[in-house]
């Protein structure tokens, strides 16, 4: 069964993430930066599933670490899991705001759309310096962990767990949505939203509660490297950071909710080269990939796996 | 605000209406034709822009007349902005032309991301500009206040210019009004035997060319940096979309209202600038969800 | 063939009161006054173009009307939407079937239980999330458990007409509106299809209006038929009758 397979290369990448990480300080920042990317790009799967690509998600990211940083800084004690819930329900809830009106949109509307509204606020945190620190960003303090104050090395190994646990919660739980009934109702925005109207269904509210669920997990992403980094910067809502989210989300393909994650692992060792062998070129070394994955598997690398395992099986 | 700064305001509005016009008309000429947004489009404002800073530095030692520094602003977006736009098409876009828009778009946007490398590399992060040109058409008093020649008369002329020329060319040439007949019905066009690829190549090189030419004649009033591209895309999709995508007359009443508004809020509550495109935008889809002046579709069942 | 069951409070199930739909020019439909009871098997019978699709489009909350109201038993629909309308109990199955392309035939007929249900789960599987004795029954009356499992773009045209109309039965409507439910089918099964089609709709008790160009069919399974021409309604009674109108044998039957 697809599902068994699945789960047992998800298991054995967790053991190995874990050990690597755990035996190789330097590892854990770029694993935790793995996985929310990872997440981030899963809150896209879950758009591109009702056929619908979002250009200016990133902001939500931005919007979560923003929370986490005006409240560490507000009320120093706060635990970073209650920062961490108050981040996600803030995305969450700025989610289901903006879905109210770009609900009613498809397509490439509904792409730049997002992407407008991302450009605003990011620019409106660049000016409003005050509050938000304009471009260097707000920092804060180092919260508690569960009540425990952690040194930074202690801390890191705390987050990375959490964060593990919280991408496996998120791959399990987004992949049931997937596969329930609400979740073949947003399948189907994609492939005949007329009909869903006729059977009764609201395509537009079908399609809200996909984008809230989207902005949670982004915002969640947001939150988490916030957490890590102590700091956030308008850099996390950039409309670049959206693409790079919408980018890996193809690269994994939108069938399955690990192809995220498939996706980020790819999309970091393209980093990891070319910042080794192409410092001045990544961007375009992004940009050609991009182009030859949407040339040769638009429907990313999970797609292809599939198809070539079926081949060898039928 | 006194009146002074209310004519300045409104002349700078007009001026930057005039740019995000003509960008924007590229935009929109390709949206109704592939139905596809170009972010690319964007790229093409800044190379163009970048170029044009480039060629007027290497004029200005050799003491060349104003005409001619001008002149070069619109020979630069010719050359760049055709090569670029028809280079885009030909070499990368035609072999998606069948996809899903969303597809393309991310194609131009992969593309964009490649061009803004490319931009780093020749001009790097140095600030270009052509204020030469500026100075040398001058100024006007009117009613007591001082204007820039350039933003006063040769902008705004030159958008509106390209807007006559535009739709004459559109109704009354034969590749204007091919142009037009795959806008409405690509299958008919091609049906009645119009040849869909080179129309293709030929609305984006001429796109091209009005980005080209949107970023050559910013040049002289902006400090050209990395990150333009980006900002001018999408404030044109904010054109574009506020118009009705397709349309160009919409498109020029929309680039006057966002520029104008725009213009205005730097002068009374400068935090709103870059936001005043979207909330123009956003106010005008809330009355009218597809733009001023979309066309409604056909029925799908 | 049962006899139409008279209504309870004289109240048609569907009402247009001067309908007229107008654009470019073009009258789709000229101040159409119509009443359908309940029980009734309408089949409504026109050239292309006639404005018979356009009607339904109308009725089923698609279009906005120029002019003119609609009634469902009674309550004014002119101004809902399909959603609206599907949840009053009205089923439509289209002249293009109107199936989600990237589903099997069992999701198809799953997800159209679902919308009867109104609820859907974040949790629960879809299939789990369904009442499946419902869906097998459809998936029996409609012949297609053999395909059940297949995607729906691998289907002949006549299955995916009767997969579009199991659809709209899986709401259980009191009314359903089939757009040439027959049409794609192999002649020599029209009957049979229709036959089942029926048989359901009566146990059902659901009330049908059809599209059908074959009238063969028309005679064997409507109560009544209605003759569109040029955006307006040129006969209207018992199939025989219409038949013998000579306008409609000319502009319409003629025209096969």
């Amino acid at each position: 069964m697809r599902h068994l397979s699945v789960f047992r290369l998800v298991v054995a990448a967790t053991f190995l993430l874990v050990a690597v990480a755990l035996a190789v300080p330097w590892a854990r920042v770029p694993a935790i930066s793995f996985l929310c990317f990872g997440l981030a790009a899963l809150g896209l799967t879950v758009l591109m599933r009702a056929g619908q690509v979002s250009f200016g998600h990133a902001m939500y990211a931005a919007i979560g670490g923003y929370t986490v940083a005006f409240l560490a800084r507000r009320f120093p004690g706060a635990d970073a899991l209650l920062l961490a819930l108050a981040g996600v329900l803030a995305s969450a809830v700025c989610g289901a705001v903006v879905s109210v009106f770009l609900s009613r949109y498809r397509g490439i509307f509904f792409g730049m759309l997002n992407l407008g509204i991302s450009m605003v606020l990011v620019s409106l945190i660049g000016k409003l310096y005050t509050h938000t620190g304009g471009t260097d960003g707000l920092r804060f303090e180092r919260p508690t962990m569960l009540g425990m104050t952690l040194s930074r090395g202690d801390f890191e190994i705390a987050m990375l767990v959490l964060v593990v646990v919280l991408a496996l919660a998120a791959l399990w739980l987004v992949q049931r949505y997937f596969d329930s009934a609400a979740g073949q109702l947003l399948a189907a925005i994609k492939t005949n939203e007329t009909r869903l109207e006729y059977i009764g269904v609201s395509a537009r509210r079908v399609l809200v509660q996909g984008y809230v669920v989207s902005a949670a997990l982004v915002g969640l992403s947001g939150v988490l490297l916030a957490l890590v980094q102590g700091l956030v910067t308008p850099e996390a809502g950039h409309w670049l950071r959206s693409g790079e989210y919408v980018f890996i989300a193809i690269l994994g393909g939108s069938a399955t909710a690990v192809g995220a994650f498939l996706g980020a692992a790819v999309f970091e060792i393209i980093k990891l080269t070319a910042a080794a062998y192409f410092t001045n070129a990544w961007q375009s070394l992004l940009g050609a990939t991009l182009i030859a994955v949407l040339f040769f598997a638009p429907d990313g690398l999970m797609a292809a796996r599939r198809a070539r395992r079926k081949d060898v099986s039928s | 605000m006194n009146t002074d700064l209310l004519m300045l305001a409104v002349v700078d509005g007009l001026s930057y209406a005039g740019l995000l016009f003509l960008v924007s008309l590229g935009l929109t000429l390709i949206c109704g034709v592939f139905g596809v947004i170009n972010v690319a489009h964007g790229s093409l404002y800044a190379i163009g822009g970048y170029s044009a800073a480039s060629v007027v530095m290497w004029l200005l030692p050799k003491q060349p007349s104003a005409l001619l520094l001008v002149a070069s602003l619109f020979v630069v977006a010719l050359v760049v902005g055709g090569l670029l736009g028809a280079a885009l098409r030909v070499l990368l876009l035609r072999h998606f032309q069948d996809r899903d828009p969303i597809l393309q778009l991310l194609v131009t946007f992969a593309v964009f991301m490649v061009l803004e490398d490319v931009q780093r590399w020749l001009w790097g992060a140095t600030p270009m500009t052509a204020s030469e040109i500026t100075s040398r058409l001058g100024t006007s008093d009117i009613l007591g206040v001082t204007f820039m020649n350039y933003q006063l008369y040769l902008v705004p002329g030159v958008a509106l210019l390209a807007f006559v020329l535009l739709q004459l060319l559109l109704r009354h040439s034969i590749a204007g009004r091919q142009i037009v007949a795959v806008i409405h019905n690509r299958e008919v066009a091609t049906a009645l035997g119009i040849d869909a690829a080179r129309v293709g190549t030929l609305t984006f090189a001429l796109a091209g060319v009005l980005g080209a030419l949107g970023g050559a004649l910013s040049v002289p009033t902006t400090s050209f940096v990395p990150g333009l591209g980006a900002e001018m895309i999408v404030t044109s999709f904010a054109v574009i979309a506020t118009a009705g995508l397709g349309q160009v007359t919409g498109a020029l009443i929309a680039a006057v209202l966002i520029g104008v508004s725009r213009s205005i809020a730097v002068y009374t509550v400068p935090e709103l600038e870059v936001v005043m495109p979207y909330l123009m935008m956003v106010l005008v889809l809330l009355i009218r969800p597809h733009g001023l002046f979309s066309v409604a579709t056909a029925r799908k069942i | 063939m049962s006899l139409p069951a008279p209504s309870l409070y004289g109240e048609p199930l569907l009402r247009t009161e001067g309908l007229t739909l107008k654009f470019g020019g073009i009258t789709a439909a000229d101040a159409i006054d119509f009443a359908l009871q309940p029980g009734e098997r309408l089949a409504v019978i026109g050239a292309n173009g006639a404005g018979k699709t356009t009607f339904i489009n109308i009725c089923t909350g698609y279009i906005r009307p120029t002019h003119g109201k609609v009634f469902l038993a009674g309550r004014d629909i002119t101004t809902l939407g399909p959603r609206q309308i599907a949840r009053l109990g009205v089923g439509r199955s289209f002249q293009l079937p109107q199936l989600f392309q990237d589903h099997t035939v069992r999701q198809c007929l799953e997800l159209g239980a679902v919308g009867r249900a109104g609820r859907a789960s974040w949790f629960k599987p879809l299939a789990q999330s369904v009442d499946q004795k419902a869906v097998t029954e459809m998936l029996e009356l409609v012949e297609l458990q053999a395909h059940a499992d297949e995607r729906v773009t691998a289907l002949p045209e006549g299955h995916r007409k009767l997969l579009d109309v199991a659809i709209a039965l899986m709401l259980q409507p009191r009314l359903v509106i089939m757009d040439e439910p027959t049409s794609g089918v192999a002649s020599e099964e029209k009957h049979a299809v229709m036959n089942t089609l029926m048989r359901a709709l009566d146990e059902r008790n659901v009330t049908s209006w059809f599209v059908e160009h074959d009238t063969d069919i028309v005679l064997k399974y409507a109560t009544r038929v209605a003759a569109w021409i040029d955006g307006r309604i040129a006969a209207d009674g018992k199939p025989e009758d219409v038949f013998a109108d000579p306008v409609v044998r000319r502009e319409v039957l003629g025209s096969k």
